[in-house]
């Protein structure tokens, strides 16, 4: 079924038991983000230290794909230098854009790739991308 | 029983399939109606035939032309029980209710529409943003407070403060006359009494109601309503504002420009009769005249027919959804005081994902705060997936969303 390229399992495992939930009370800089068209919100606590990304915990309400990916994006970026995060994000913001047409690098992304078939739902690519995005905000602030 | 299946095949979109090759159950004309083919002919015949811009022109497509907007408007106030000067149409009721809080901004000191500090704005926490923001906003230009009506856990407009909440200082009450969320029907004569003895001026928020059941203004005995074309069968881009003759007379305009003026200087201007006065620049004309002929088709059926016919759906709907495990309504679960909307959530799946699943067999629904944000809060949901009727829907179509969300359930393998 078509649905299932969405579904994938491991976001649906994503979701239902996330990583890094509950928000740590030590971080360099919070954000809150929202998708004002469905109400989703995150909000994200971050930790750099000599540029290298060393937590994040974060907190929200939303669908399976806005919380499965803001799972799945601590994980990838959790210990990674920045430059190396914002690679992960970029390849992973491609991957929303691609309508579908790119399985994504799994090298960088790892299971993350699950959600290229997010990219076949134009509704749906905003969910998949709030974490990302309060973690490109969060992190850009602590650079600078 | 009332059967209106055979005005089915009146629907072009309805011909067509959707995600999985299914047949469209669409439900979500809260949002926006689909269209019959007599509303799209006429809006595609006014530009083949007799485009012009209304109430200019010296030639025989502008006599046209302003004939067929001015009957629209004639059949469009016939329809809600209003004069004929009365009926203005703006480009949707978004824009009716704006039109209202810059009119009310505008107005000079001394004027029953003017605001200022201690003056007191009512609207309730069931309000679409669309008759929220202006209002707040209003308040904050001005200096008003703004208050509102709190709504009962049962989903319905909580009035036991309403002599609190109504009182010297009430300038405006600005009130939806049937939730887009909850489907709970406003008790309007207890507002409007309590209005009328403080003077405040009421506004209501009509979107959902004109189109599924009788609205007459008469009768209503409210000073201002708002609705848009696009939710009664008509097009996008025509909405309606209905005000009392004298109050608008009274009311400065908001919009300036062509058309709605008397004389024009270089130092001023003075402005035209109702109800051009607020219908600045050439208007949606093919709209206006679209809108007409969803009237014709809605009078053809019969208001009272559609209304009746969505009740029984919207039983059948309630009735289903009460036997699901893990499915709460939210929203009153009788059909007293109720319309055809009927917001739900399904226990550990995010609404969004319940729509999504939905749309796999073909069944369109309205996930998310429904641009009715606070209400959520006040609910403590995050969000709801919500159904609604109109005409075109059937019996059949209430069936497939019971089984779409026993679907929603398994996929996600929630306990139900």
């Amino acid at each position: 079924m078509e649905l299932d390229s969405l579904y994938q399992e491991v976001i649906l495992d994503h979701y239902r038991n996330p990583h890094h939930k509950g928000l740590s009370g030590e971080f360099d800089v919070q954000v809150k983000h929202n998708n004002p068209s469905c109400g989703d919100e995150v909000t994200l606590n971050l930790s750099i230290s000599n540029g290298v990304i060393k937590g994040i915990s974060w907190d929200g309400v939303g669908c399976s794909i806005s919380m499965a990916s803001v799972s799945m994006m601590s994980d990838l970026v959790i210990d990674q230098q920045y430059s190396r995060a914002v690679e992960i994000l970029n390849q992973f913001t491609s991957l929303m854009q691609s309508k579908g047409q790119s399985k994504g690098d799994e090298e960088l992304l790892e299971d993350a790739v699950a959600f290229a078939g997010v990219s076949k739902f134009p509704a749906r690519i905003k969910c998949a991308l709030l974490g990302w995005m309060a973690f490109k905000d969060a992190s850009s602030q602590a650079m600078e | 029983m009332i059967d209106l299946t055979k005005y089915l095949e009146d629907f072009p979109i309805l011909q067509r399939t959707v995600r999985g090759g299914n047949r469209l159950v669409y439900l979500d004309s809260g949002a926006t109606s689909q269209k019959p083919e007599v509303v799209i002919a006429a809006e595609s015949n006014f530009y083949r035939k007799h485009n012009s811009a209304v109430h200019r022109g010296a030639h025989l497509l502008a006599e046209e032309a302003s004939l067929a907007y001015e009957s629209a408007r004639e059949n469009v106030a016939k329809f809600i029980g209003a004069e004929i000067v009365e009926t203005i149409f703006t480009k949707s009721a978004t824009e009716s209710i704006n039109a209202l809080a810059y009119s009310f901004s505008n107005s000079e000191p001394g004027s029953k529409f003017h605001l200022k500090s201690g003056d007191e704005i009512l609207v309730s926490e069931m309000e679409h943003h669309a008759n929220l923001i202006p209002w707040q906003q209003l308040a904050k230009r001005t200096g008003a407070k703004l208050r509102w009506f709190e709504v009962t856990p049962e989903g319905r407009l909580d009035l036991s403060k309403i002599s609190e909440l109504i009182n010297k200082k009430t300038k405006i009450v600005a009130i939806t006359h049937q939730s887009n969320v909850l489907g709970s029907i406003t008790p309007l004569s207890k507002i409007t009494a309590a209005a009328k003895s403080v003077g405040a001026i009421v506004v209501l928020d009509a979107c959902q109601s004109v189109p599924h059941f009788e609205v007459n203004v008469k009768k209503l005995d409210v000073d201002f309503i708002a609705f848009s074309g696009h939710k009664m069968l008509g097009p996008t881009g025509i909405g309606v504002l209905w005000g009392r003759q004298s109050l608008l007379e009274e009311m400065p305009p908001f919009l300036f420009g062509g058309s709605m003026i008397d004389s024009v200087t270089m130092e001023q201007s003075t402005w035209a009769e109702l109800p051009r006065k607020f219908e600045a620049g050439v208007p949606n004309m093919a709209q206006a005249v679209g809108l007409s002929a969803a009237v014709d088709y809605i009078n053809q059926i019969g208001i009272s027919n559609i209304h009746e016919h969505e009740n029984q759906l919207t039983k059948a709907l309630l009735a289903g959804l009460a036997h699901m495990q893990g499915v709460k309504v939210i929203g009153p679960t009788d059909l007293t005081e109720r319309g055809a909307v009927v917001s739900f959530t399904v226990d550990g799946i995010h609404p969004h994902d319940v729509g999504q699943v939905l749309d796999q067999y073909g069944i369109a629904v309205r996930t998310g705060h429904h641009c009715a944000w606070p209400l959520m809060r006040k609910l403590n949901v995050v969000g709801t997936t919500r159904a609604s009727f109109h005409l075109y829907n059937s019996i059949s179509d209430v069936e497939k969303l019971l089984e779409g969300i026993a679907q929603v359930q398994s996929y996600f393998k929630v306990n139900k």
